[in-house]
Order: C-alpha cells, then sequence, then structure tokens
C-alpha cells in the first residue's frame, strides 16, 4: 500500500514537473513563464523528498522558489510589458525544426546510454538511516569532507553580487552620460 | 527503497535537461532563456539527488545545494545584464545582440 501511494505521489509530480517545464518555455509573457517555473522547483521538491533530500527540498522551496523567482518577477516588472514572439509563430522555420530534432537526439541519445550502463542495477539501493538528509548530517559533510567547496562558494556568491552591482551602477552612469 | 528506482528519476532528469535545452535553443528573450537554464540545472540536480539516494550518501546532496548556489549567482550576473539592456533601449532578442560595443 506504501508503495503505491509512493508511485501515486511520484508520478504525480512528474507530470507537473514536465508539463510547467514544458509551459515555461512555451509562454509568450515571461511573467506566466517565471510563474510555472515556481511550479517546476515545487514539483522538485516533491520528488527530493521521495528521495529523502529533506534539507535541499526546503531549501529549493525557501532559496530557489522564493528568493531567486521574486528576482526574476522584480526585474520582469521593471522591465514592463516586453512580450516575446510566440516561440512557434511564423509556421515552423528550419531552425526550430532542427532544435527540435537536437533536443530529441539529446533525449535519444541519454536514454540509450542509461540503458545500456545502468542494465537493470540501480534497483538495489543503499539501505539508509533515518537522518539521511537531515541539515545536520548534510551540514556535517559540508564542514568536513567538502569545506573547500563551501569557501569557494562564498567567494562566488561575493563575486556575483559585486557584478550584480556594478553592471546596474554602469547602466546608470550611461544613462547620465546620453542625456543631453 | 518502495516506489520507484533511480533509473525512473533519472529518465526523468534527462527529460527536464532537454526541456530545457530546447528552451535555450528555440526561445529569443533572454528573460526566457535564463529560465531555461533553471530548468537544466534543476534536471541536473535531480539527477545528482537520485544517486544520492542510490548510494546512500549525502554528497550528491551536497553538490546539489553548490549547484543551487551557483545558480544564483548566474541569475544576478545575468539578470543584472538584461536590465542594463532594458535600461539603454536594446530590445530583448538574443539575435539582434551581435555586436559588443562597450
Amino acid at each position: 500500500m506504501a508503495n503505491f501511494i509512493v508511485w501515486v505521489v511520484w508520478c504525480g509530480a512528474a507530470f507537473s514537473c514536465i508539463a510547467s517545464a514544458l509551459a515555461v518555455i512555451s509562454f509568450r509573457n515571461p511573467f506566466f513563464s517565471a510563474l510555472s517555473l515556481i511550479g517546476n522547483l515545487a514539483s522538485l521538491a516533491v520528488l527530493y523528498l521521495l528521495l529523502g533530500g529533506e534539507f535541499v527540498a526546503a531549501g529549493q522551496v525557501l532559496v530557489y522558489g522564493g528568493a531567486v523567482m521574486v528576482m526574476f518577477l522584480f526585474v520582469i516588472a521593471y522591465l514592463g510589458d516586453r512580450t516575446d514572439q510566440a516561440p512557434w509563430a511564423g509556421g515552423p522555420s528550419w531552425q526550430a525544426v532542427g532544435t527540435v530534432l537536437a533536443a530529441g537526439a539529446i533525449l535519444a541519445e541519454v536514454l540509450v546510454a542509461l540503458a545500456l550502463t545502468t542494465g537493470g542495477h540501480l534497483s538495489h539501493e543503499a539501505h539508509i538511516g533515518r537522518s539521511f538528509g537531515s541539515p545536520a548530517s548534510v551540514g556535517r559533510l559540508f564542514l568536513t569532507d567538502h569545506l573547500l567547496a563551501f569557501e569557494v562558494t562564498s567567494i562566488v556568491l561575493l563575486v556575483a553580487a559585486v557584478g550584480g552591482v556594478v553592471l546596474g551602477s554602469h547602466a546608470r552612469a550611461l544613462e547620465d552620460d546620453a542625456r543631453p | 527503497m518502495h516506489g520507484p528506482d533511480v533509473a525512473w528519476y533519472l529518465v526523468l532528469a534527462g527529460m527536464l535537461f532537454v526541456t530545457g535545452a530546447l528552451g535555450v535553443l528555440v526561445r529569443r528573450s533572454p528573460l526566457i532563456i535564463l529560465l531555461s537554464v533553471e530548468i537544466m540545472l534543476n534536471g541536473a540536480n535531480l539527477a545528482l539527488i537520485a544517486f544520492a539516494r542510490h548510494y546512500g550518501h549525502e554528497d550528491g546532496q551536497v553538490f546539489a545545494i553548490a549547484v543551487m548556489a551557483i545558480a544564483a549567482s548566474e541569475v544576478v550576473v545575468g539578470l543584472g545584464l538584461i536590465v542594463a539592456m532594458g535600461r539603454r533601449d536594446i530590445e530583448l532578442d538574443v539575435d539582434k545582440l551581435r555586436t559588443l560595443r562597450g
């Protein structure tokens, strides 16, 4: 019975994940695309919970679905109404056809590689304890085995923040120059 | 584990990645290209977390959190560029950005 419920939750989350991803790339208005991406992130958080990643799921909803998407929505609101052309408008151009073929080829390659290399031996999962994926165990790994990655990530975040400020103030200086 | 095994999650991760790649290649608005890159990163994250569950070790989850932090910084820089484009009244269409004038 528990098995069945997990399958139902998995199928629902997987379906909404793919459907909202397709919605992101097919809406004309970036605002609706950003809202669909929030749905995509939420359904991915459900999948992370099924995989035992409680801390990552919480971080996904708070950091990604909260902070990053609010930043996106602010920028979309700041830029105003600039709807893109409909992605499939004007009949299938050769570029769009080529792109879809290339994407289909990547998907086929991934699936074939998966089938060939994993065979069927991915079905034996390791046994995990109750603390798997809890903030304590993930944090312990961050501060022991992956300390260098942790510190480098903080430097990257600092550089990105400085870069965002520089890009914003540079644009303002150019705007002042352009003004007569 | 009860429920789907890791191969199902990997198939889903591959489909997400391909959907994001399709968005990057087809769309011309830089905003939607950034959103599609987020979908690609999330596909990779799903694979990392699925393997973390498979091997019973949280290293994959640590990588996924690092990927989320890098994605946040990428969004900051990308949105900064888009705002700079919007302030200079450049049309938001990556096909029309052909020169690298400062």
